[in-house]
């Protein structure tokens, strides 16, 4: 494998062993993002200097035997809505074009400390509201399988940047699927973990109650190197939980024993693409023949996910992004005759249509005589869904799916046609409300030769049986280990 | 026909934290300073997440419990959304549907002369961020508006009454109780010139018409109330328009939304202010940052215990055990509660409330004035000046000796002090108390004789003769009783 294709696993073990420097692995990415970012669009800013000024530093302390952290040397990519000290962080806006945050992300700051080196920072659909990455103010994010099809999103320059070779490891946010559809998508890993696991302190917030910041690589190992770097309570966010973070790659090589694995049986089977549906099926007989028993799940609210969460996140959107009034910072219009009109024109000039689209969904739902008709019945609907959950994982392990109903679609083809994008979410906001843990790991290919993932989920703060069921499967397959041409 | 006037009071006062309510930001008074107290939570910045201060609920439940509130045991934060360029945000962190407390009374005294009383309901209280400071250009030439942010952020308790009150002097009087309370539990300094209590009041008239219906007048909000003066001119001022509003219109609550008017002090007048309250939707929902609060049986018990005695008993603590005055005792309470701990201490230390009631009230007071000191600062620690006022109460020496030994006290560089100084200056002045009634007697004797005329008068019955016999027998034998001097001429002269 060559240092652009390698898992951060293999470069690491090359630095130790004096093979290569970080230096060196350092160069390659970036020269790999000069010669073919112009037709993937995975980045929005590079730190190539600082990045080479870090790598250089973490080789000088290889060398004279300094302690190291755990990814020293290792480059790793941002999404663009993690706030990290001297770089710009945009959220794919208009309107925060010129922000650079004066602080660092909670996670950055577990970066840093793990001797990672921060690359650049990665598109992503505006304010993460997306699919596709097409909702990005500044360019489309193409799938680096076949640049014609959509990098999915929001985290599509985050997947497509790991799947290029231009980073080994990256972190995206998922708050309906933001990370594993992308991840899906490109055929690399993707997790999000439990609601709370990660801090949340300084991700760009989008719907606070369901975002989550977790990691992509090229294998289930570094999949779990990174979440075990920046997962932890952090006393900056109180809804980060103060449980304890076990070593998630410690024993990722061992098989769960007697493994359950559930199954939804009737979930949108209509809609469902045959290949992603044969590599489903596919997936499941893996795990049977390691033994495990595969059982049928009912959720009987799961036909309810979409609607709730696109009452929810909007709402909480609404919210969020209120403070982008072009007074204290971030982009303030031109002409305006008053302070309400400065107001509406800078908001009406710098946000794009979707983030418009849904703050206006969100005000509505929030607004006094409609609050308790959609924004307090889907918190209960939401309790539905959790409790779904807690009843099906009396019954098994973990609960495999489909990740998105089909592989990558092409770029313009779903822009026009809102409610299909949304529709498309079916199977990954159900985590998200319930906030327990979710992983996209390869498990196929489509005859149009696109990747298609396997979805596991497993209950709160179990991502280290969700882990060590992933790699049980891809010890047995090949998928993760195809890269695009 | 006349009318009831119905007020209710929504009072937010800053708590005493040394940060803000969400962050480590300080929350000192530095106007001059601005924007210098601030990070990214408070300036709302992207990614930002604010995280509760314990010790400004710990305040606010003290604030709850001081005004007889019940403190619910699950409460949460809600965003109340709203735009404006002294919140970053474009929300407040506030508590909607579930406040902190809830349901409780202050009871003020109405009559002065009957000494009536009437408990005012609180119908809640509950903690919120404030919100930073505007300046606007005021010079006429369009220059930019300002921010300062360091405000933004401290923790304010709002304490929202029922419309209990019944005039603009009851009003006042729930205030300044109700500042007398917060500061003695001292979960706030409550110094309104710097905005750590502002006032709002609801206003308006149940008209009483003469066929027995009662028509209540459209609610106006009065804003802008930072003095107690201020409320209670602009309550009148607000009573006087809509009564005669309503002669005028004959407008019912029901005809009109309610109306906000802002108090301007200088003109002594209500103005009526943008209609934003009519179309306002704050849109609130629970802050998804934010874990709700859950408070135990044992820390409502661990905050209660922590509460001194409030104001209003300690004032009848004060008038039946050291047998004052009314006006004595609240004189003493509205000090504050340094000062009332300092009247108790010399009234134990010389065994004579009444006595050290007047000293405290009247030289205490005037020298605190006078050098604009607060008690904590003055130097004759109340040890001392109950040693003083015990050597008067023992009649050891003179009212009059008293006051010349609390100058020379004064006068003396608080180091110096101690409980020996009172005794050391009686005696190096030689103002104690002769006893002696051999060496009175002999200079009675001789004042006696050398005064013919006057010992004349006063046999031919002029009275007023005694006294300028008694100043030449004082001038004599230091520290003698003006009494026994005076009982001692009339027995020689007679
Ligand atoms: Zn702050």
């Amino acid at each position: 494998m060559s240092n652009t294709s390698a898992t951060a696993s293999e470069l690491l073990a090359k630095m130790n062993s004096g093979e290569v420097s970080s230096e060196e692995i350092t160069a390659a990415c970036l020269e790999e993002i000069a010669r073919r970012d112009n037709s993937i669009n995975a980045f929005l800013s590079l730190q190539a200097e600082t990045a080479l000024e870090t790598a250089r530093e973490v080789d000088r302390k290889r060398k004279a035997g300094e302690p190291l952290g755990k990814l020293a040397g290792i480059p790793v990519a941002l999404k663009d809505n993690i706030c990290a000290k001297g770089a710009t962080t945009t959220c794919a806006s208009k309107m925060l074009e010129a922000f650079t945050p004066p602080y660092d992300a909670h996670i950055v700051e577990q970066l840093r400390a793990a001797d990672a080196v921060l690359i650049g920072k990665t598109n992503l659909d505006e304010f993460a509201m997306g699919s596709s990455t097409e909702n990005s103010a500044f360019k489309t994010t193409a799938n680096p399988w076949n640049t014609k099809c959509a990098a999915g999103g929001s985290s599509g320059g985050s997947a497509a940047a790991v799947a290029a070779g231009f980073a080994p490891l990256s972190l995206g946010s998922d708050t309906g699927g933001s990370i594993r559809q992308p991840a899906s998508f490109c055929g690399v890993v993707g997790l999000k973990p439990t609601y709370g696991r990660v801090s949340r302190y300084g991700l760009v917030a989008f719907a606070s109650s369901l975002d989550q910041i977790g990691p992509f690589a090229r294998d289930v190992t570094d999949a779990a190197l990174l979440l075990e770097t920046i997962a932890g309570k952090d006393q900056r966010d109180t809804t980060s939980l103060d449980a304890d973070v076990p070593s998630y790659t410690k024993n990722l090589e061992q098989p769960l024993e007697n493994l359950k694995v559930g199954y939804i049986e009737h979930l949108h089977a209509e809609g469902l693409h045959e290949d992603v549906k044969a590599a489903t099926q596919q997936a499941l007989e893996v795990y049977k023949s390691l033994g495990a028993e595969l059982i049928p799940v009912e959720l009987p609210h799961a036909k309810y996910c979409v609607a709730t969460y696109y009452i929810i996140a909007p709402s909480e959107a609404s919210s969020n992004l209120a403070r982008y009034d072009g007074v204290h910072y971030g982009y303030r219009a031109k002409q305006f005759d008053n302070m309400i009109d400065m107001y509406a024109a800078s908001r009406g000039e710098a946000f794009g249509d979707e983030v418009k689209r849904r703050i206006m969904l969100g005000t509505y739902a929030l607004s006094s005589g409609y609050y308790d008709a959609y924004y307090l019945k889907a918190l209960k609907v939401r309790r539905l869904i959790r409790n779904d959950f807690e009843q099906a994982f009396q019954k098994v392990d973990i609960i495999a799916s489909p990740v998105t109903p089909t592989p990558a679609f092409e770029i313009g083809e779903l822009v026009d046609d809102p409610l299909a994008m949304y529709l498309a979410d079916i199977f990954t906001t159900s985590a998200n409300l319930s906030g327990i843990p979710g992983v996209s790991v390869p498990a196929g290919m489509s005859q149009n030769k696109l990747p298609i993932g396997l979805q596991l989920l497993a209950p709160p703060l179990e991502e280290e049986r969700l882990l060590r069921a992933a790699r049980m499967f891809e010890r047995e397959t090949d998928w993760h280990r195809q890269r695009p041409e | 026909m006349d009318y009831t006037v119905i007020i209710g009071l929504e009072v937010h006062v800053q708590l005493q934290t040394r940060t803000k309510l969400f962050c480590g930001c300080s929350t000192r008074f530095n106007p001059d300073h601005p924007n210098t107290q601030t990070c990214p939570v408070c300036l709302g910045l992207p990614g930002a997440l604010p995280v509760l201060n314990r010790e400004a609920f710990h305040l606010g439940m003290k604030t709850g419990l001081a005004i007889n509130c019940e403190i619910p045991s699950f409460t949460k934060w809600d965003r109340k959304q709203y735009y404006y360029p002294d919140l970053p945000k474009a929300y407040q962190i506030s508590q909607y549907d579930l406040p902190m407390s809830q349901n409780g009374w202050l009871e003020i005294e109405i009559d002065p002369e009957t000494r009536e009383t009437k408990k005012v309901g609180i119908i809640r209280a509950h903690l919120e961020e404030d919100a930073g400071k505007n300046s606007h250009d005021e010079s006429g030439r369009g220059h930019d508006s300002k921010v300062d942010l360091n405000r933004c952020g401290t923790p304010l308790v709002e304490i929202v009454s029922e419309p209990d009150l019944r005039s603009a002097q009851e009003a006042r009087k729930y205030l300044e109780e109700l500042k007398l309370l917060l500061t003695y539990i001292d979960v706030s300094d409550c110094n309104m010139q710097e905005g750590s209590l502002r006032c709002d009041a609801n206003v308006n008239l149940h008209i009483h018409q003469e066929n027995g219906e009662t028509i209540p007048t459209p609610i106006v909000e009065i804003k802008n109330l930072n003095s107690f003066r201020g409320v209670e001119q602009a309550i009148e001022f607000e009573v006087k328009r809509q009564w005669e509003a309503w002669q005028e219109t004959k407008l019912s609550l029901h005809d009109v939304p309610k109306e906000t008017r802002g108090w301007d002090a200088d003109r002594g007048i209500t103005l009526e202010q943008r209609g934003k309250e009519e179309a306002a939707d704050y849109r609130y929902f629970p802050d998804p940052d934010l874990a709700p609060v859950t408070v135990t049986d044992a820390e409502r018990e661990k905050v209660s215990s922590e509460l001194c005695e409030r104001p209003a008993l300690r004032r009848n603590r004060l008038e039946s055990e050291y047998e004052l005055s009314a006006y004595d005792a609240a004189v003493i309470i509205d000090q504050g509660l340094a000062f009332a701990d300092y009247f108790e201490q010399v009234a134990k230390g010389c065994q004579n409330g009444k006595q050290a009631a007047n000293w405290v009230t009247q030289d205490v007071l005037r020298e605190l004035k006078e050098k604009g000191l607060e008690i904590s600062s003055f130097t004759i620690k109340p040890e001392i000046l109950a040693a003083l006022l015990e050597k008067v109460e023992r009649s050891e020496i003179t009212t009059k000796s008293a006051r010349t030994v609390f100058q020379e006290l004064i006068n003396s560089e608080e180091s110096e002090l101690n409980a020996a100084s009172v005794q050391s200056i009686i005696e190096d002045k030689g103002l104690a108390m002769v006893s002696d009634t051999g060496a009175l007697e002999a200079a009675v004797q001789a004042v006696v004789a050398k005064n013919e005329k006057a010992v004349a008068d006063f046999q031919s019955g002029k009275q007023a003769a005694v006294g300028a016999l008694i100043g030449q027998v004082m001038r004599e034998v230091k520290g003698a009783d003006p009494k026994v001097v005076r009982e001692l001429l009339i027995e020689k002269m007679s």
